[in-house]
C-alpha cells in the first residue's frame, strides 16, 4: 500500500544532478516540461501534430484520449523514447531535444510494468540508482524508503513473476520514483489491471501525488475517471492533436468542442439552431431543437440561424412519464420513446428516441427512482444551467 | 489431433513407432552392433570384440576428436557471436523494415546453399593471396561458422523480437548508457536464446562433413572426416566405432549445454 501516514518529503523532486545553475534561484521556477509544436510521424503516418503542453512544477496533466490519439507518443516524445520530427522539448527550461532517455532524468511508468524480469524486486529498484554509481550503503537505504513507501518491502527478495499486476506497478512506480526524478510520466498504468484492483490503485496514486507535492506528472489514459481523480487539468487528444486543454471542472462544465463533451461525460449531442443573440460567456441563449424550444448556456456568441450543439450529460435529463401530445413550446422538454434500460448497479442506464428528431439520447436514471420500460413513452427535461453549446463545426 | 477412439489412436501411435525405428533406431543399432563386431557374415554379427572401439579411442583417433571438439567450439561462438551481434541489430529495426529483410535473407543465405557448395566456394574464395586460407585451420572453423549461422541467427532473433520493447527502454530512462543497457538488460535477456544457439551449433558442427570434406587440411582432420574415409576404405567396423565416440561425445556436450540453459531460464 501506498502509505498516507508518511510526511512529503521535500528531498524527492530535487534532482540529483542539478540542472540550474548552482546558486540561481529563478524569480519564475521553469516548467517542468514543456513540448512546443513537437509533431512525431512514422513514414507517411503523423502520431503526433504541433503539440503544444506545458506541465508546472508539481502539476499533474492527464493526456486523455482515444487509442491513436497521439497521447502515449507525446509521452514516449517527454521520455526520449521517440525523436520529434519537429518540435523543441524542455525539461525545467533546459531544451532535451534529440538527447538519450538516460540523459533526460525522467521516471517513466509503463501499462505493461517493463519490470527486469531476471533482477530481484531490490535489483530492479536499484537499477537507476547503480547506473549512477551511488555508494553501495545509500543505494540500500534508497531501496528500503522507496520499497516501504509503496509497500513492498516483504517482497524485496522476489522475483517479477512471483508478484500479482498490482504488486508489479507498485514495483515500477518505486523504481522510477528512485532517482528522484523531476517529472514522473505513466502510460495507462492501470489499465492492465481489473476493476477492483484499478479502483485501489487509484486510491494510491492520490495519496502517492500528495506525498510528492514538486513532481510533475503527465498521466496518459483513456479512462475519464482516471483523470477526472488525478489531474489538475486535462489535456483531450483527438487524431494526433490536442483538442482542448483545461481543468476538469472547465471541460466538464463548459467543453469547447463536441469531442470533448463526448469523450469527457458522454453527453449527447443534439443539432441546434440559435434564435436569439447572445454575446457568449456564458449566458442563456434560446435554440431550435428540431421544432422544440431549449435554452442552453452559451459559452460563445450566436446570432440568429447560427448552427451549433446542444451537450446534455446522461445524468442532467429528468424522465417524466410521457404523453403523444406534448406541446412544442414547453422549454427544455423534448418527447421520446425508451429503446433499452440498462441496469448498472447505481441506477439505471436509458437509451431514448427522440420523437421528431432523429436522435438518440442516453439518459441516467438515478437509483429509487421509478424506471420506465422499453417502448414507453416519456419526457426528457433539463435545466439550461446544465445544458451546454457547442460548436456544431466537428462531428465526433 | 481429434482421434477419440482408443483404437484409432494405438494405430496411430504405432505407426509413428515403426516409422521412427525404421529411420532413426535400426541404423543407430547396426552401427552399435558393428562397433563391436569382429566379422559380420550371417544375420548378427559373431566374435564380439572391443578393439575397434579401443582404435578409435587410441592416440591418432583422439586427436581427431580434439580437433572436432575444438572446431566446433571456435565454429560455434564465432557463429553465436556474429548471430547475436546482427539479430540485435535486426531487432531495433521494425520487423518489416528493409534492413530486418535484408539481415533476414544474406544470414539464413548460407543454410539454403548445399554446404559441399559452400567449401567450394570458400575454396575458390581463399585460395589466392592475399587472402590465402587454403590449407590452415581458419578455412574449417570459417566453414563451419558459415553453415551454423543462419541457425544462431534465426534463434537469437526470434528471441529478440519476441522481447518486450519497453524493457530496454525503461533502463535506459533509468540512466543506464546503452553499453550498460547491453550488458545488464538485453543480453541477460537473450541468454536462454544465446545457449540454445550454442548447443545447436554444437551439434551440428560436430557432424559437419560437406564442407569440411572440400576444405580440411591433412594436420586438421575432424572425426566425420575420419569415418567418411573409413567407410571408403571399407573398414566399416571401424567406422562405426569411431561414429559411436562421436554420437557419445555430442550428447555429452549437448547435455552439458542443457544443464546451463536450465540455469540460464530458471533465472
Amino acid at each position: 500500500m501506498l502509505s498516507t501516514k508518511k510526511k512529503p518529503r521535500r528531498t524527492h523532486a530535487a534532482p540529483l544532478r542539478p540542472t540550474q545553475g548552482s546558486g540561481v534561484v529563478p524569480d519564475h521556477p521553469p516548467n517542468a516540461v514543456e513540448l512546443r509544436n513537437v509533431s512525431v510521424t512514422y513514414g507517411t503516418t503523423t502520431a503526433l501534430a504541433g503539440l503544444d503542453l506545458v506541465v508546472a512544477c508539481g502539476e499533474t496533466v492527464a493526456l486523455l484520449g482515444p487509442s491513436g490519439s497521439g497521447k502515449s507518443t507525446a509521452l514516449k516524445a517527454i521520455a526520449g523514447f521517440e525523436q520529434p520530427s519537429g518540435g523543441r522539448i524542455l525539461l525545467d527550461g533546459e531544451d532535451v531535444t534529440g538527447t538519450s532517455p538516460a540523459q533526460r532524468g525522467i521516471g517513466v511508468v509503463v501499462q505493461s510494468y517493463a519490470l527486469f524480469p531476471h533482477m530481484r524486486i531490490d535489483a530492479n529498484v536499484a537499477y537507476g540508482l547503480k547506473a549512477r554509481k551511488l555508494p553501495k550503503a545509500q543505494i540500500a537505504a534508497r531501496v528500503k524508503l522507496m520499497l516501504e513507501m509503496v509497500g513492498m518491502e516483504d517482497h524485496a527478495h522476489k522475483l517479477p513473476r512471483q508478484l500479482s499486476g498490482g504488486q508489479q506497478q507498485r514495483v515500477a512506480i518505486a523504481r522510477a520514483l528512485a532517482i528522484k526524478p523531476r517529472v514522473l510520466l505513466l502510460d495507462e498504468p492501470l489499465s492492465a489491471l481489473d476493476a477492483s484492483l484499478r479502483a485501489e490503485m487509484l486510491i494510491e496514486l492520490q495519496a502517492l501525488r500528495v506525498e510528492l507535492p514538486e513532481i510533475a506528472m503527465v498521466y496518459v489514459t483513456h479512462d475519464q475517471s482516471e483523470a477526472l481523480t488525478l489531474a489538475d487539468r486535462i489535456a483531450v487528444m483527438r487524431n494526433a492533436r490536442l483538442e482542448e486543454i483545461g481543468t476538469a471542472a472547465q471541460l466538464y462544465d463548459r467543453p469547447a468542442s463536441a469531442f470533448t463533451a463526448k469523450f469527457l461525460g458522454g453527453a449527447s449531442l443534439l443539432p441546434a439552431v440559435s434564435t436569439t443573440v447572445v454575446s457568449g460567456a456564458g449566458t442563456l441563449a434560446s435554440v431550435m431543437v428540431g421544432a422544440h424550444r431549449m435554452r442552453a448556456v452559451a459559452p460563445f456568441a450566436l446570432f440568429p440561424g447560427d448552427r451549433a450543439k446542444v451537450a446534455v450529460r446522461p445524468h442532467a435529463w429528468q424522465v417524466l412519464p410521457g404523453s403523444p401530445e406534448i406541446s412544442a413550446s414547453t422549454v427544455n422538454s423534448l418527447p421520446g420513446r425508451v429503446e433499452s434500460v440498462q441496469w448498472r448497479g447505481a441506477g439505471h442506464r436509458l437509451q431514448v428516441d427522440l420523437i421528431g428528431i432523429a436522435e438518440r439520447v442516453t439518459v441516467d436514471v438515478p437509483a429509487l427512482s421509478p424506471v420506465p420500460t422499453p417502448g414507453d413513452l416519456v419526457v426528457l427535461s433539463a435545466d439550461p444551467a446544465h445544458v451546454v453549446l457547442v460548436p456544431a463545426g466537428d462531428t465526433p | 489431433m481429434l482421434l477419440h477412439a482408443k483404437s484409432t489412436r494405438l494405430t496411430v501411435w504405432g505407426f509413428l513407432a515403426v516409422a521412427l525405428l525404421l529411420l532413426v533406431g535400426a541404423p543407430l543399432l547396426v552401427t552399435f552392433m558393428a562397433a563391436f563386431a569382429g566379422s559380420w557374415n550371417g544375420v548378427l554379427p559373431s566374435n564380439p570384440t572391443l578393439g575397434h572401439l579401443g582404435g578409435a579411442l587410441a592416440a591418432d583417433n583422439l586427436s581427431a576428436l580434439i580437433v572436432s571438439l575444438q572446431t566446433a567450439l571456435f565454429a560455434s561462438l564465432l557463429a553465436v557471436f556474429l548471430g547475436t551481434w546482427a539479430a540485435l541489430c535486426a531487432a531495433s529495426a521494425p520487423a518489416s523494415s528493409t534492413v530486418s529483410k535484408v539481415s533476414d535473407a544474406v544470414f539464413h543465405l548460407p543454410a539454403a546453399v548445399p554446404s559441399v557448395v559452400v567449401g567450394l566456394g570458400l575454396l575458390t574464395a581463399f585460395s589466392k593471396p592475399p587472402l590465402l586460407l587454403n590449407g590452415t585451420v581458419s578455412i574449417v572453423i570459417l566453414a563451419q561458422t558459415l553453415l551454423v549461422l543462419a541457425f544462431s541467427y534465426s534463434t537469437v532473433s526470434a528471441a529478440a523480437r519476441g522481447a518486450d520493447p519497453l524493457i530496454p527502454l525503461a533502463a535506459a530512462s533509468l540512466g543506464a548508457s546503452r553499453l550498460r543497457v547491453l550488458l545488464t538488460i538485453r543480453l541477460p535477456l537473450l541468454l536462454p536464446a544465446i545457449v540454445a544457439a550454442t548447443g545447436l551449433a554444437l551439434a551440428l558442427c560436430m557432424g559437419e562433413l560437406g564442407a569440411t570434406v572440400m576444405v580440411y587440411p591433412a594436420s586438421w582432420r575432424t572425426l566425420p572426416v575420419t569415418i567418411f574415409t573409413l567407410t571408403d576404405r571399407g573398414a566399416l567396423f571401424d567406422a562405426s566405432a569411431n561414429t559411436l565416440v562421436l554420437i557419445a561425445v555430442t550428447v555429452a556436450v549437448l547435455a552439458v549445454i542443457a544443464k546451463v540453459k536450465g540455469r540460464t531460464t530458471l533465472r
